[in-house]
């Protein structure tokens, strides 16, 4: 009986949860709600992946109106990956909280916050599970407003103009979306994403159709910040609370993914666009260029959560560059890089939440000879970013590995050579990190911090252990993606 | 048995040394060597530590003849750095020597190319704390740079085995040659680890400016670890002789100008693994275990000598020649070894240098590569006089500086003494380390012809030093240049040669320096556009951001409906 409702319980959990927290005004009950909602919602969502991988596919009526009229939730093989990500990531995420919210913010405060960031996961829990476009963007609209507000919580006064340019830039996104979806309305008569996919090969070439690819893609490039309408996202990451960064970015770019390999490879797919239009193209030159300027950007950066909001542009675009491929082994290293890195980057901004709350600072200059003070806070920054690099061992190498694959299966040398050479210019601003926090003399405000609380040490840690195990093991980012990745391409024959 | 990897056991054993204080931190230090050599002499020949990930089967643990080898020595190295470095309290040098050191024997023991590349990486990060340690500007700046080369390195090799993968569809460590391109890139990815001519500079760059202790352990793994992989997978490549005569030569005209005596040490590296590579390249039963000799005694005298330099530098501060001298007086014991590992590196008969160089000459003469021979002979008249009278010279003796340093520390007398012992003993009895060569040995290294033809060449060559000190002809600096040639090439002069030298220095130096500008105002460039208040970098009016939107939005319309205009 439960397992029949587990799609709606996935999405309803959080948002029945998110009220309760705004109702009980106090910071801590309402951070033992988020735990017990997040929690419940990762349990959710690791039911929902052994379910469909045993029945496969599940489709899922809202209310019990049968689709194509009602709401249909549609699980499969890619959404249900994701899913577990991000309610994986947000759960990990909501112990750390506690200690750095209920610092800074009073009881109503914090209450408020919890519900925010259940509503945002709400929103994005909600875009993936769906099968219906006009309901993508109710909830993408959800998730975004809710994060607007957790940004402008930060405590640089600049997070305001930081929400502010991410809320303009958030909503021309989610106008253009709701644009393409509305003119796909026009032309098909239908919502749901499957009748979509069925109908958009009969009229691929009228001029609403290819309007609304167009504005799919920019308002989708717009949520994944592929360069250079990233423009919006290093603001956003770097002046809002660490708990607003971990989350964004180990989820809400990941979410805008999905939607762009759903959209594109499920409804588009079928329908030839692939070979007509120059899309795959296009995306692997911005894809290039966006590994290379964000991660050269990075590399001068002087505020070392800015320096990784940049790292986190170049790694979407080595996201991006796996999907550009069109083929199963691109496809599998884009996911297993989707699940890797918000697992690599959601753990770097917990680690940095860390020394921001004892430092009040994540100025380069200030953490100078850190690594004696907070050791295994920079030992676990110092593993993701080896791991961001791609050194083997780590789950970074993993995704790079087969994106390698998929650039040789193609027999596009040059591209293999970029691909390392990005890494080595990851490697660069890894190491300024490296170089100052352990061969400086401590500055000032170094000179008498201690190490993060267990609280916040702990969660992170649980991210930097899962980096170094799927280096080793495989078998559920690798296996379960390059699933998928046959499932995706199977939309487009 | 324990079937363990003995170089993973070096690397987990490094990591409680932190949390040992005193006496314990060394015992326990100096017992993880002896433990792995332990480890190593009981595994019989075989794949011993498969293990499948990333879909791959590795193997961890091959031990066979020429892995064994180096894998000796290597753990023989590690134990006299340990021993050598005991006085050190910084740990992090103790913990990154123990890794590296792990790495570079973990590496010689694998049977696949994946677990190559791991620990390649590994020695690459690790030593880099050895030169970072130092803590001088130079030594940041010059770790940077090495950093970058050698993981550069482990790039190259990364592709060249997937695209080797692609082309046979293994990974296996065997035999590569260089008939594919996956090849050749692993070739190269080897050859900057060996300091192949062009590729070397990173060697003499980085080495002189690393911790006194931490020059030792790099001296010791990282270009033998590069010979190693040679062997293995090039054996009997042609183009290697070239390669490797090249780098018995012109090493010698660099480190006889050289001031700076670690820097010479570093010269005189390159030119023995020009020794090295040529054995290789012959690729015949006597060459190969030529240069796998070579590289076991190498180790221990070079390892020997930097230890000697380390003692200089580090009770006097500095290894520049023209600030040393007269130093035997204060400085005994270390005088002693430091002539011993001199007289190693010389070849002189009955030290180690000897037994092993000649077996690659011999080589080289047997294959009748005559000219490869003769050039093999003039390096190793060169590296006498660089190696063997230079550094023990200009440190010991030469002018008298007015130092008068204590004796080195007993720990790091106890390592060069150990060291020593070790450069005679295979001197003298050099059938233990012929026992456990690759290949069965049919070789006598103290043959008349053999001992009386490098007699003379020492003789000769330290005759005609005599000579051009008592007659003060030479300007310090020179009095090597005009030995290490021939005489022949003495009587046109030392003019000629300085010409060539300050116009190569002249050309060199402008080559670097328009090199240097044209990279600053690269940098300059990128900075520009990439730096905090660069174009990309800075935070843009939300206007301006819209616009994008705008003209993407355009740009896919139109690209979309070119297709069906």
């Amino acid at each position: 009986m439960l397992a029949q409702h587990l799609p709606a319980l996935q999405v309803v959990i959080p948002l029945l949860a998110a009220p309760l927290c705004a109702l009980f005004r106090r910071g801590f009950i309402g951070w033992l709600i988020a735990v017990a909602a997040t929690w419940l919602a990762f349990a959710a969502a690791i039911g929902l992946l052994f379910r469909v991988l045993n029945e496969g596919v599940i489709s899922y009526a809202m209310g019990g109106w049968a689709p194509p009229i009602g709401i249909e939730y549609r699980v499969d093989l890619i959404n249900v990956f994701v899913l577990v990500v991000v309610s994986g990531v947000g759960s990990v995420i909501i112990p750390f909280a506690r200690t750095g919210t209920a610092a800074r913010f009073n009881d109503t405060d914090q209450a408020w916050f919890y519900a925010m960031y259940l509503l945002a996961l709400t929103g994005l829990l909600g875009v993936t599970i769906t099968g219906d476009a006009f309901n993508i963007f109710v909830f993408l609209e959800i998730s975004s407003l809710a994060s607007y507000v957790m940004i402008a919580m930060g405590r640089d006064r600049r997070a305001l103009t930081a929400a502010y340019q991410y809320l303009i830039m958030g909503t021309v996104g989610a106008t253009f979306i709701v644009i393409g979806i509305g003119l796909l309305w026009a032309m098909t008569g239908t919502l749901n994403l499957a009748d979509l996919a069925q109908r958009i090969p009969e009229i691929n070439d009228t001029r609403p159709v290819l309007a609304a690819l167009a504005f799919l893609t920019v308002g989708i490039s717009l949520k994944l910040a592929l360069f250079p309408l990233h423009l919006w996202l290093p603001n956003a990451y770097a002046y809002a609370p660490a708990v607003t960064s971990a989350f964004l970015a180990g989820t809400a770019t990941k979410v805008a993914i999905y939607l762009f390999l759903r959209f594109f490879y499920t409804v588009f797919g079928g329908g030839g666009f692939f070979e007509s239009t120059p899309l795959p193209e296009m995306f692997l030159v911005l894809s290039v260029v966006a590994m290379f300027a964000a991660s050269t950007v990075a590399v001068f950066q002087d505020d070392v959560k800015r320096m990784f909001a940049y790292s986190s542009v170049a790694q979407i675009g080595l996201i991006t560059l796996g999907i550009s491929y069109v083929s199963e082994t691109g496809l599998t290293g884009a996911m297993t890089h989707l699940f890797n890195h918000a697992i690599i980057k959601a753990g770097i901004f917990m680690l940095l939440g860390g020394v921001m709350f004892r430092m009040a600072s994540v100025k380069l200059e200030d953490m100078a000879g850190i690594g004696r003070k907070m050791p295994f806070t920079m030992a676990g920054i110092v593993i993701l970013g080896l791991a961001l690099i791609g050194t083997p061992g780590t789950s970074g190498f993993i995704s790079k590995w087969w994106i390698v694959l998929a650039a040789l299966e193609k027999d596009q040398w040059w591209l293999v050579a970029l691909i390392l050479l990005a890494s080595l210019i990851t490697m660069l601003y890894v190491g300024r990190i490296v170089e100052v926090a352990y061969f400086r003399e401590p500055s000032a405000k170094a000179a008498d911090v201690r190490e993060a609380p267990l609280a916040m040490l702990i969660p992170a840690y649980v991210l930097v252990i899962a980096t170094i195990y799927f280096g080793l093991d495989t078998q559920w980012s690798v296996g379960l993606a390059q699933r998928a990745a046959a499932d995706l391409l199977a939309g487009i024959y | 048995m324990i079937e363990f990897p003995p170089g993973l056991l070096l690397i987990l054993g490094a990591l409680p040394v932190p949390f040992l204080r005193g006496p314990l931190r060394g015992i326990w230090m100096l017992a993880l060597p002896v433990a792995a050599f332990a480890l190593l002499y009981s595994l019989p020949d075989g794949n011993h530590f498969p293990i499948s990930a990333f879909g791959q089967e590795l193997e961890l643990l091959r031990v066979d003849a020429l892995s064994r080898v180096f894998g000796y020595v290597f753990i023989i190295a590690i134990f006299l750095g340990v021993i050598y470095s005991l006085h050190v309290r910084a740990v992090e040098e103790h913990v990154s020597g123990l890794i590296y050191a792990g790495a570079a024997i973990g590496a010689v023991f694998v049977g696949d190319l994946v677990s190559l590349f791991v620990y390649w990486e590994l020695t690459a990060i690790a030593s880099v704390f050895l030169i970072l340690a130092r803590r001088t500007p130079e030594a940041l700046a010059a770790s940077m740079r090495y950093l970058i080369i050698q993981v550069g390195s482990g790039v190259l090799l990364l592709a060249g085995l997937i695209v080797r993968w692609h082309e046979t569809g293994s990974i296996e460590f065997g035999h590569i040659g260089i008939d594919g391109a996956g090849g050749v890139l692993i070739l190269l990815a080897f050859g900057i680890k060996a300091a192949f001519p062009l590729l070397h500079n990173w060697l003499q760059d980085a080495y002189p400016q690393a911790t006194p202790t931490g020059t030792v352990l790099l001296s010791a793994f990282t270009t033998k670890l590069a010979i190693y992989a040679l062997a293995r997978g090039y054996a009997g490549t042609e183009e290697l002789i070239w390669i490797g005569v090249t780098m018995t030569a012109f090493p010698i005209f660099f480190a006889v100008i050289e001031n700076d005596l670690r820097k010479v040490l570093a010269y005189s590296l390159n030119n023995q693994l020009g020794f090295m590579v040529v054995g290789v390249g012959i690729g015949t039963e006597l060459a190969l275990n030529g240069a796998a000799a070579h590289a076991f005694t190498h180790i221990i005298y070079k390892s020997l000598l930097f230890m000697s330099m380390g003692a200089v530098l580090h009770r006097t501060g500095t290894v520049l020649a023209t600030e040393l001298g007269g130093l035997y007086k204060s400085m005994p014991f270390t005088t002693v070894f430091c002539i011993i590992g001199g007289a190693s590196i010389s070849a002189f008969p009955l030290f180690s240098g000897f037994v092993s160089k000649s077996m690659i000459l011999s080589a080289a003469a047997h294959e009748e590569y005559y000219f490869t021979w003769l050039v093999l002979l003039f390096a190793s008249a060169g590296v006498f006089h660089h190696s063997g009278i230079k550094i023990p010279f200009f440190a010991f003796f030469a002018h008298d500086s007015g130092k008068r340093p204590k004796e080195a520390p007993l720990n790091m007398l106890i390592a060069m003494g150990l060291a020593s012992i070790l450069c005679i003993g295979i001197g003298v009895w050099p059938s233990a380390l012929y026992a456990i060569l690759p290949f069965d040995v049919d070789f006598r290294p103290y043959t008349d012809s053999h001992v009386l033809a490098q007699v003379q060449l020492l003789f000769f060559s330290a005759l005609a030093f005599t000579v051009l000190i008592r007659t003060g002809l030479y300007p310090p600096e020179l009095r090597c240049t005009n030995l290490d040639t021939d005489w022949l090439y003495r009587r046109l002069g030392r003019r000629l040669l300085v010409r060539i030298t300050s116009a190569a220095g002249a050309v060199q130096a402008r080559f670097y320096g328009a090199l240097n500008r044209r990279g600053q105002r690269f940098l300059l460039q990128l900075y520009r556009h990439h730096g905090p208040q660069g174009v990309l970098a800075r935070t843009w009016p939300t206007g301006s951001m819209v616009l994008w939107v705008a003209l993407l939005l355009f740009a896919y319309l139109f690209l979309y409906f070119l297709d069906i205009f």
